[in-house]
This record gives C-alpha cells, structure tokens and sequence, in this order.
C-alpha cells in the first residue's frame, strides 16, 4: 500500500476487506519477525556454547576425573552421576506420572477430589525448585533416612518432574478421540483392553515427549539437589546410597570459584550437559514427528 | 478374555442372527427422560430401520442394544431388552460378551491407527485367536463381506488412515464383522459419505442380512426405503416431553399406507 492515496478495488458489496487484510499483514509480520529473533537467540545461545566450550571436549575431559585441585582432569563422576540421575528419576517418576495420568484422563469420574488433585498438580508445576530441594532434604534425607545420597536426590527431582509428565500423559490422551474408545469398546474390548490396545499406543508419542522434557528439566536442575547429596567431589557412586557429582551443580561450582577459575572447565561443561539434553529432545521430537505423520483425526 | 459358551448366549451354532424383544423401554439422563414406552420386535434375517428427526432418540436408543450407554455417566434404562430371550440388562449380563455379539458400525469411520489388516484383525484377537492361518482367513472373509476386498487386498499392510471416507467406513464394516456378530447396530453409517460409497454399503447390507440381523438408525428416508424389511418411526413430540414409538411396521407398508397421521406427516416431508 504505497503512498497515500488508497488503491482502487474492484468490490462486489459495501464489505471492502482491505483494512481486515492490513491487520492480518501486520499480525503476520510481527509474528514472523519475533519467531526470527528467538530463533536467532537460540542459535547463537547454542553456537556460542560451542564455540567456548568445544575446545575442551577430548577423551580426557569426559572420561577422567577432576584433577590438579579441579583445574584439569575431566568431568566423568559428573557425566556419571547426571546419568545416575536420570535413570533414577525415570524409575519414579515416569511409573508414577504415567499412571497418575492415565487415572485422571481415562478411570477418574468428575468428582471434588479428583478437582483438588488437579490443582494440586499443578501448583506443583508452580513450586520453585529450591523449596523442592529443601522439603527433599527433610523427607528423604532426614526423615526417611536417606541422608545425602542419589537416592535422596532421585527422589527429589523425580518431585520437580511428576507434574510435567502427569500433565503431559494426561494432554496426550484427551488427544485421542471419544470415537476410537467406542470402537474398541463396541468390538468387546474391556476398558483394560482399550487402554493397552488402542489408547497407550496412539498416546505413546505424546507421553514420552513430555516425559522426556521432564526428565531434561530435572537433569538440568541444581537446586534440588543441592541439599540432597550432590558433592563438590565424588568418585563415580557405584550404589545409590552415596552422594555423587552431577552436571549442573559442577558446572555451578566451577563458575563460582573465585581462587582457582578454570574457564575451560566450565564452558566444557555446559556443553556437555546442553549437548546430552538437547540430543535426546531432538531424538524423541524426529520419533515423534515420523509417528504424527499418520495421525490425522 | 474369550468368554464361556455358557455366557455368549447364541440362537445356535449355524444360524446365529439375533432377535430382541424391547418391552415399555425407556431412557433417561440424569433426571431427564429422553425416550419412554418403546416396545417393538427386531426380527432376525432382517434389516429393522429407526428413522426420525433429530433428538427422537433414535441412536440412544440403538446405543441401549449393545449397552454402550454404560459408558455415559448418569444414563438409566429402565424396561425389558430381551436379546434372544435373555434380558440383556439384569446384573449377570458380561457387557463385554455382549457386545461381541452385537457389533456396532458409527456415523463417522472410527478406524485404529494401524495396518487395514490389524484393524480387521482387532476383534478376533481380543477373542484370543492368534493362529496367523486363521485370522488371514478372518480378515479376508470379512473384507470380502464388507465389499472391500478387491479394493486393498494388494495393501493389507497399509495404514487405514490412508483409505478414502468410504473406503474406511467399509473397513470399519469389515472390522465389525471380523467378530463374527449375530447383530450389527449401524449408527447413520452413510451419513459423511459420498452417494456411490453409500450405494455400496447399502449393497453390503442386503447381503449381511443372511448371516445376521441388520439395526440402522438413520436420518435419511429414501434410504431407509431402500434397504430395510422394517422400519421403526419414533418422534419426540414437544420438549416437555420424553420422544416415543410412533409406529413400526413392514417398510413397505409404512411409507405407502402409514397408519398413523404423524407418520405420513414425517415421510411426506412435512415436519422434521
């Protein structure tokens, strides 16, 4: 629209859509060019990460362990102990944010309790992660006993996670419509039947990718493990009943250290533990995707 | 999951099309009658139409046949529902058995997400049978029945989502037969189809009705003219009150001689 003068149109009725068509010009660009800008943000997040971290990444700096008072060696007991983690908050969290799940989306009848819950969960969603760090530390390691050790932290973070992979499980299944549960009910299925047969698989997809983004949020969290058994320096635990190292607290450490910084050890950090992440999303979102292409409803 | 013999409640081995019996059936919602009073035969070998305008009750009521009700909270049917002389809805009724025996065909095709060949192949192994030679057999059998063998039978492994409407609709069909049912609800099943996919489906009926007994809510009366032995007329009169049987008669008969005045008001097109 040049100039200042309005163009001439042809118009077929009194309706003349050429201020509707601004907007949605406008409406279009501006979504465009902040889709852009966070793009770029990311990119350059990620490219400069790789940039200042890529340099330390050999074989000795993810297999050995922190030496010369941790300005050299590696960061294999914090890789392990990341990976600990995760193993440990994918055997709580996912059995029991699957189910919660699939009780509130597919068995619970709309009741008052059922309510509560749901805004339980997600106030959960809402606590700061710290505050689960802190009631970790009183339930685990003090009043259960666990003291400082992955299992206590497990527990901890498989806290922070639950209500992402509850809501997540709980999405993925609303997805699927009423009409496949009738088809499988109306061919005799029990409602077991229908869920293990029929629902679970086409909602698998769905599920996992939340699963997964819950678990990466827990793997990248420091705060919840900060009073629950994360160390400054740990061997490799080799049961679940010892404090550990882990990637994010080590990466916070290092960054703090005021006497004896070692840049290096930080940055190669960070992209160990981004890189490790950003993997497995990318992953679940490829699998994700192939098994989405035949879902049309 | 395969039920006892005792439990499935079969005419007889040969010929196991079904006959119900509805005495003074009546459905409400919560405190809301939708339908009252409704008795009638569905007779078997035959293919029994319910037509009406919309909110008459029409799919409520074929929905009470196979109880799939149960699944919606706050529903009660109150009467007698007798499928070959066993009332369906007292306590000692296994729902899930009953509903192998009357299978359902929906208004919109409802395929799984899976291969053509495991949706038709869904029914039977629910009822536990895994022999490959056998379900093969299963599978093309009911194809073939549902009249969509020749179109697929180069692409069993294709995923169902990829057939047409009808094309699925069919396969949807086949699925339902797959179970070996003595009755088929079919629940407007031509109603998001093209004329020719509904010319076919109307074809597969007929031939169904030699095997088992055929229920169709529909809300299309030339097609009900066309396929059904027995057409079923309910109406739901004002909002005060709870829909109704109107009339049941010969197909024949109802839409050339209805006896009743609202009747011929409906198929002559003048209300509803």
């Amino acid at each position: 629209m040049s100039g200042s003068k309005r163009k001439e149109v042809i118009t077929f009725s009194d309706y003349d859509s050429r201020g509707a068509r601004r907007v949605e010009a406008i409406v279009r660009t501006f979504t465009m060019i902040v889709t852009i800008a966070m793009m770029t943000l990311v990119l350059f997040l990620l490219a400069y990460l790789f940039v200042r971290g890529v340099g330390s990444i050999n074989w000795q700096f993810l297999s050995d362990i922190p030496r010369d008072r941790m300005t050299g060696g590696g960061i294999w007991p914090a890789i392990a102990g990341t990976l600990w983690l995760i193993a440990l908050v994918s055997a709580f969290a996912l059995p029991i944010g699957i189910a919660t799940g699939i009780y509130l989306a597919e068995i619970a009848k709309p009741s008052r309790p059922v309510r509560v819950l749901r805004v339980a969960i997600a106030n959960m969603a809402g606590v700061p992660s710290v505050v689960y760090g802190l009631f970790g530390f009183a339930a685990f390691s003090l009043a259960l006993g666990f003291g400082k050790s992955l299992l206590a932290m497990g527990l901890t973070l498989a806290c922070v996670t639950l209500p992402v992979v509850i809501t997540a499980t709980e999405e993925a299944l609303k997805q699927i419509p009423n009409e496949q549960r009738q088809a499988a009910m109306a061919l005799g299925c029990t409602r077991a039947r229908t869920l293990g047969k029929v629902i679970l698989p086409t909602a698998l997809p769905g599920i996992l990718t939340g699963a997964i983004l819950g678990l990466s949020r827990a793997a990248g969290e420091t705060a919840p493990i900060l009073f629950t058994g994360v160390a400054f320096f740990a061997p490799v635990a080799t049961d679940v009943m010892q404090p550990s190292m882990a990637l994010p607290y080590h990466l916070y450490i290092m960054a703090t250290q005021p006497t004896t910084p070692a840049p290096h050890i930080v940055w190669g950090t960070a992209l160990v533990l981004t890189g490790m992440l950003s993997i497995t999303n990318a992953a679940i979102a490829t699998w994700r995707s192939a098994k989405r292409r035949k879902l049309q409803w | 999951m395969v039920t006892s013999p005792a439990k499935t409640d079969l005419p007889s081995k040969k010929d196991r099309a079904g006959r119900f019996v509805l005495e003074d059936v009546s459905v409400s919602y919560g405190n809301e009658k939708a339908l009252e009073a409704v008795s009638f035969y569905i007779e078997p070998h035959k293919v029994t139409a319910m037509i009406g305008p919309s909110g008459c009750g029409k799919s409520t009521l074929l929905r009470c046949l196979n109880r799939m009700n149960d699944a919606i909270d706050n529903v009660k049917v109150g009467g007698k529902i007798m499928l070959n002389d066993k009332d369906i809805y007292q306590k000692a009724v296994d729902p899930v058995s009953l509903r192998m025996y009357v299978g359902q065909v929906f208004q919109r095709p409802n395929p799984f997400p899976l291969s053509i060949y495991d949706n038709v192949a869904f029914g039977p192994r629910t009822q536990g049978i895994r022999k490959k030679a056998e379900l093969d057999q299963i599978v093309e059998d009911s194809l073939k029945k549902a009249a969509i063998f020749d179109e697929v039978k180069k692409s069993l492994k294709k995923h169902a989502f990829e057939l047409s409407g009808g094309q699925q609709q069919r396969l949807c069909i086949a699925r339902a037969l797959a179970t070996k049912p003595g009755v088929l609800l079919m629940d407007e099943p031509c109603s998001a189809l093209d004329p020719i996919s509904t010319g076919m489906i109307e074809e597969t009926v007929q031939q169904l009705k030699e095997s088992m007994t055929v229920v169709m809510v529909t809300h299309n009366m030339q097609q009900a003219a066309r396929v059904s032995d027995t057409t079923v007329f309910l109406l739901r009169e004002s909002m005060e009150e709870p829909a109704g049987l109107v009339e049941v008669a010969e197909t024949s008969t109802l839409f050339t001689a209805p006896r009743d005045k609202r009747t011929e008001n409906y198929i002559t097109g003048r209300f509803g």
